[in-house]
């Protein structure tokens, strides 16, 4: 094979390749708009009025979540399954705003962290990376991480709009959370940075809990401290 | 409970013990470890630990492979710089069949690491060793027939048999049995255009050290050859990833390079005895060398 024979060949590849990536940013696009929609209704949580119908809100966002799976089942087609991480960059980031949007659903409706496993169910994808188009770990604890943030978030307004027993619950989960996250030896990358930032959340949920149990403003809500629930 | 030890260690006794509670610093976050020390989400996490750990060992294990290729392929190619002055080609041949096989040995390895994996996921690991083996076996390989391996043929040679199985200690053994007889690694196109775009590189090194030595059919075999990889990789452009767009400067100053030498061999070849070529260019090399390379 002569050097023009053998660069047209590899240049035949590298456009296929392309095509590829290309494909695969349109049906990114629109996930990121769903997961825009998503939040927009999820972040009615934070006004005073909205604590009223979460489930409501939950139900409609579960709704939502169905457009999610059939663009993901899109997604999929479009690369070799076996390439997953080859073009993994494309999507890393809408797929952790999902794990976080499925996982605040959950919050909200159980107040129990989502599993890997029925996170990925939400999606419509796998859990395991050996059965197709899967859930990478890192993405999943990403996503759960924002969650955090989102909480300390929550029981900052819940005070406001006077739930005072709130706060607590969530005081407990995260406290978990960081004790689960204190269990994992990460490397110095993006999710490391990410966990840096968890300390601040259970500050400040803590400040939100301290600031109630000084007025004794907890007690009025549940009998015992700490949130047996 | 455990609060009255650690008012003790505090030592500011201004402060209740209430109020430790609510500002949990040290003492406090091993308390919230017992809370629920074997709940679910405990539970879930020492997997994820676990998981993650693997993870990391594996492509850790792999970072070492690529750097232990690197070396082995970067020491081939000095190797191979040494054929044209050397009374003794095929010694030399030899000698680097013998090092490049070892650095196969070593993909082994990584391919082995990589089994029932996905390749991509721990591609940036062993990215930069393959390219230089890539490297080396092009160089080596145009050496010996004065044209281009094509991605194939070096893929060709990375199909590995379990037959040997003396050298496979570094790997897992509970996949043993599930592998298969013969597995393979794969050369991605843009490792192989990275390598070889390095390789042109080496070639403008070669070309002026065979002036050195009084070689002039070689510089002019060799501005051929590097314009056809200058030529295919400006048909490639930008339609592959940045990097390789990136080495399209540096393979045209070594064309450059390159193609100077020959000029001057062209204009003033005839003037000079062969035997004071190697005194017109030593200057030159000077200057050559002194830029940009690897």
């Amino acid at each position: 094979m002569s050097v023009s024979d053998m660069f047209i060949a590899l240049q035949g590849v590298l456009t296929a390749d392309q095509d590829i990536r290309e494909d695969i940013r349109k049906v990114v696009q629109a996930l990121e708009q769903t997961a825009r929609e998503i939040l927009t209704l999820l972040q009615a949580v934070h006004q005073g009025t909205g604590f009223q119908d979460i489930p409501k809100k939950c139900q409609k966002a579960r709704e939502h979540f169905g457009t999610v799976k059939i663009q993901l089942d899109s997604l999929k087609t479009k690369f070799p399954a076996d390439q997953y991480y080859r073009f993994h960059e494309h999507w890393r980031f809408v797929l952790q705003r999902l794990v976080f949007l499925a996982a605040f659903v959950v919050y909200l409706e159980s107040e129990t962290l989502v599993t890997r496993e029925a996170v990925a169910e939400i999606l419509g994808i796998e859990a395991d990376r050996e059965r197709g188009f899967h859930l990478d770990i890192e993405d999943y604890l990403s996503g759960v991480l924002t969650l955090a943030s989102e909480l300390s978030r929550l029981a900052v307004n819940s005070v406001t709009a006077g739930d005072y027993s709130r706060p607590l619950r969530i005081s407990t989960f995260i406290n978990e959370l960081d004790s689960g996250f204190r269990l994992l030896n990460l490397k110095n990358d993006s999710l490391r940075k990410r966990y840096d930032g968890l300390k601040y959340d259970v500050k400040k949920i803590e400040e939100v809990v301290y600031d109630l149990s000084i007025r004794g403003l907890n007690k009025e809500a549940t009998p015992g401290v700490g949130g047996e629930k | 409970g455990g609060g009255s030890g650690m008012s003790g260690k505090e030592g500011s006794g201004g402060f209740r013990k209430r109020k430790h509670d609510n500002f949990p610093r040290g003492q406090k976050r091993e308390e919230k470890e017992n809370v629920t020390p074997s709940s679910a989400l405990m539970t879930s996490f020492k997997s994820f630990q676990l998981e993650i750990d693997t993870r990391h060992d594996k492509y850790e294990r792999l970072v070492k492979l690529s750097r232990d290729i690197t070396i082995e392929s970067k020491r081939t190619i000095f190797l191979l710089h040494r054929f044209i002055s050397a009374p003794n080609g095929e010694e030399i041949l030899n000698e680097s069949e013998v090092k490049l096989d070892a650095v196969r040995r070593k993909i082994k390895q990584v391919a082995q690491e990589l089994i029932g994996e996905d390749v991509y996921q721990f591609h940036r690991a062993i990215s930069p060793g393959l390219q230089e083996y890539v490297e080396a076996v092009s160089f080596q390989y145009f050496i010996k027939t004065r044209s281009l391996i094509s991605v194939e043929e070096i893929n060709k040679q990375l199909i590995f048999t379990a037959e040997d199985r003396e050298e496979t200690t570094n790997t897992t053994s509970s996949s043993h049995d599930k592998q298969p007889h013969t597995w393979s690694l794969k050369i991605t196109p843009v490792d192989y255009l990275l390598g070889v775009a390095d390789l042109t590189g080496e070639l403008m090194r070669l070309c002026i050290s065979s002036v050195g030595n009084g070689d002039i059919d070689t510089p002019f075999e060799l501005s051929q050859f590097l314009r056809q990889i200058y030529d295919g990789f400006t048909f490639i452009g930008n339609t592959g990833p940045y990097e390789v767009s990136k080495k399209l400067y540096t393979l045209k100053q070594s064309l450059a390079k390159v193609e100077n030498a020959c000029y001057t061999l062209k204009v003033r070849g005839s003037e000079i005895p062969k035997h004071m070529l190697a005194d017109v260019f030593s200057t030159k090399t000077e200057l050559i060398d002194d830029d940009g390379l690897p």
